[in-house]
């Protein structure tokens, strides 16, 4: 069945396994009861549930709450956070600042774009070692066709100070031994002794982790949605909470401007709009 | 001191104000001295985009594509989104930011005018390379934060027959004589529709358009978001007039429903 005939069977109807809500009556999440089966999950838990349908052991839930802890900066110069502050100076509302600095999140150079490519190179990379292939020749060529390698290196500055402190949580939590982990400081050691010189970062290592909990990229690209968020509130309400207009005031000077002299605008004779 | 660099504007400041413009320039125009009593909105929003003002093909063009693109009714999918807002008194930007997500996508969407715009540069008006790449599947591409396209970028999935609107915007369209690619398109749709099996959709026309235009796909993708958005600003409005219980709220079978659940049920009987 195809065209219309397959949008007919679809009207007005929602056939689903995600879930649906009886008003006034209960709710069901998957498959569960949420008010029932589901309730004593945290929140983090469910959103997982929710993406993967898999429960996660607690060591790993410890792990992945930090993740998005170690990684919550509530800097407004960050341009993500910067969107939601300036929702804040411009008196926008909080909801609209936050979720279009969220959407703002999904770039290519930071934030889910070079995410998912990072959990996507070391997923393929493992599974290319595991059937014998050469790593140093996987990131020379992954180097030549994409020109860098997502997860390793990083705009403005080439240290990353979350990996220390996570990686002290991994370790304490005993899930250090993570083939994917193993595999992300591998291709760190190949691109430092090389003369790309790249450092592994945040990217990398929470992809490995999530990979080695059994993450696909795609339900890693869902887990980390609200990653950035605990850093977004604070810099709205910085910025509302002072005087409209004052994060990041910008004079006329501030503009190098780079185009054409100044010119006259030819006005269209009416009749060149008329006859095209 | 940290600098903005830009093609695009030259502002000269106020004499006792830094923070306000004497005047301002695009691409070397004085918009508020000359623009706005020589040139209309859309020769302005074509300089804008190309840097260069257009010419009355183009002009014209831009006016007619920004007209069939201003409203795709209520069925829409960005649309129904914006209604969605609209419907529950949501913000008036977040009934816009839902029809930007929802319009931005592969499939009816904006990213389709994208990639469309890319065959375009790929194919030219070359019906052989066209027939070819239309024959192969789109790839999914894991890496990418965008989902496959399920069908050839530009035409409708669930089309019967290239419909009505889209054949009148082309026909009017590919009149202006404005580049090779709308005209191509109308001698050439018959032979790509056989080859995708599915109809040319507005997407594809707009996409053509654009390309004659000459703007990058990057500039078309963000074009058709923001051409559309008229039409799901006032859906939005409308249906907050009307108010949520004018409005549909579908029905749902669920595949995997546990039932009312033992304990919650024991409760209640406790309770009553």
């Amino acid at each position: 069945m195809k065209g219309p005939e397959l949008l007919e069977q679809h009207v007005g109807r929602l056939v689903t396994s995600a879930g649906a809500f009886f008003p006034g009556e209960r709710a069901v999440f998957r498959g569960h009861d949420l008010h029932a089966s589901l309730k004593d999950l945290d929140w983090l838990e469910l959103y997982l549930f929710g993406i993967t349908g898999r429960r996660y052991t607690l060591q790993q839930m410890k792990v992945l709450h930090a993740l998005w802890t170690y990684t919550s900066y509530p800097d407004a110069r960050l341009w993500n956070n910067r969107v939601a502050a300036l929702a804040g100076t411009a008196r926008s509302t909080g909801n609209l600042g936050i979720a279009a600095a969220l959407a703002v999140s999904e770039a290519q150079i930071y934030g889910w774009g070079a995410a998912l490519r990072a959990s996507e190179f070391l997923t393929r990379a493992r599974i290319r070692v595991d059937a014998g292939e050469d790593l140093k020749e996987l990131v020379r060529a992954e180097l030549e066709s994409e020109r860098g390698i997502a997860g390793y290196g990083r705009p403005i500055v080439s240290a990353d100070e979350r990996i220390a402190p996570m990686m002290a949580l991994v370790r304490e939590q005993g899930l250090d031994g993570g083939e994917h982990l193993k595999l992300a400081f591998e291709v760190e050691k190949i691109l430092l002794a090389g003369r790309w010189r790249l450092h592994m970062n945040y990217a990398a290592l929470a992809a490995a982790l999530a990979a080695d909990f059994g993450m696909s990229p795609r339900e890693y690209y869902f887990f980390g949605i609200p990653a950035f968020l605990a850093g977004m509130p604070p810099c709205y309400l910085d910025a509302a909470e002072k005087s409209e207009g004052l994060l990041f005031p910008l004079p006329c000077r501030i503009m190098l401007y780079e185009g054409v002299s100044s010119r006259r605008w030819k006005p269209l004779e009416k009749s060149d709009l008329a006859d095209g | 001191m940290e600098t903005i660099r830009t093609r695009i504007w030259q502002e000269e400041a106020e004499p006792d104000n830094a923070f306000a413009a004497l005047s301002c320039h695009c691409h070397g125009y004085d918009v508020y001295g000359d623009l706005l009593i020589n040139a209309s909105w859309i020769e302005y929003l074509f300089l804008l985009f190309r840097g260069e003002a257009p010419s009355p093909q183009q002009a014209r063009l831009l006016e007619g594509l920004a007209m069939a693109l201003a409203n795709p009714g209520p069925r829409d999918a960005a649309v129904h989104a914006a209604m969605c807002g609209g419907v529950g008194g949501s913000t008036s930007a977040s009934c816009l930011m839902a029809a930007l997500a929802v319009g931005a996508g592969a499939s009816g969407g904006a990213r389709e005018v994208f990639i469309a715009m890319e065959d375009w540069l790929a194919r030219g008006t070359d019906l052989t390379l066209w027939q070819t790449g239309l024959a192969v599947k789109p790839i999914d591409d894991p890496a990418d934060v965008w989902p496959a396209p399920g069908h050839p970028a530009g035409f409708d999935p669930h089309g019967v027959r290239c419909t009505a609107p889209v054949l009148q915007t082309l026909t009017h369209l590919s009149s202006m004589d404005c580049g090779t690619s709308l005209a191509w398109l109308q001698l050439n749709r018959l032979p790509l529709e056989s080859a995708t099996r599915l109809p040319l959709a507005m997407s594809g026309v707009a996409a053509a358009a654009l390309h004659d235009l000459g703007f990058t796909p990057a500039q078309g993708e963000m074009l058709h978001l923001l051409l559309r958005l008229p039409g799901a600003a006032v859906h939005a409005l409308e249906q907050k007039d009307y108010g949520y219980k004018k409005f549909p709220f579908f029905s749902v079978e669920l595949e995997n429903d546990p039932g009312p659940a033992q304990d919650i049920l024991a409760h209640a009987e406790d309770v009553a």
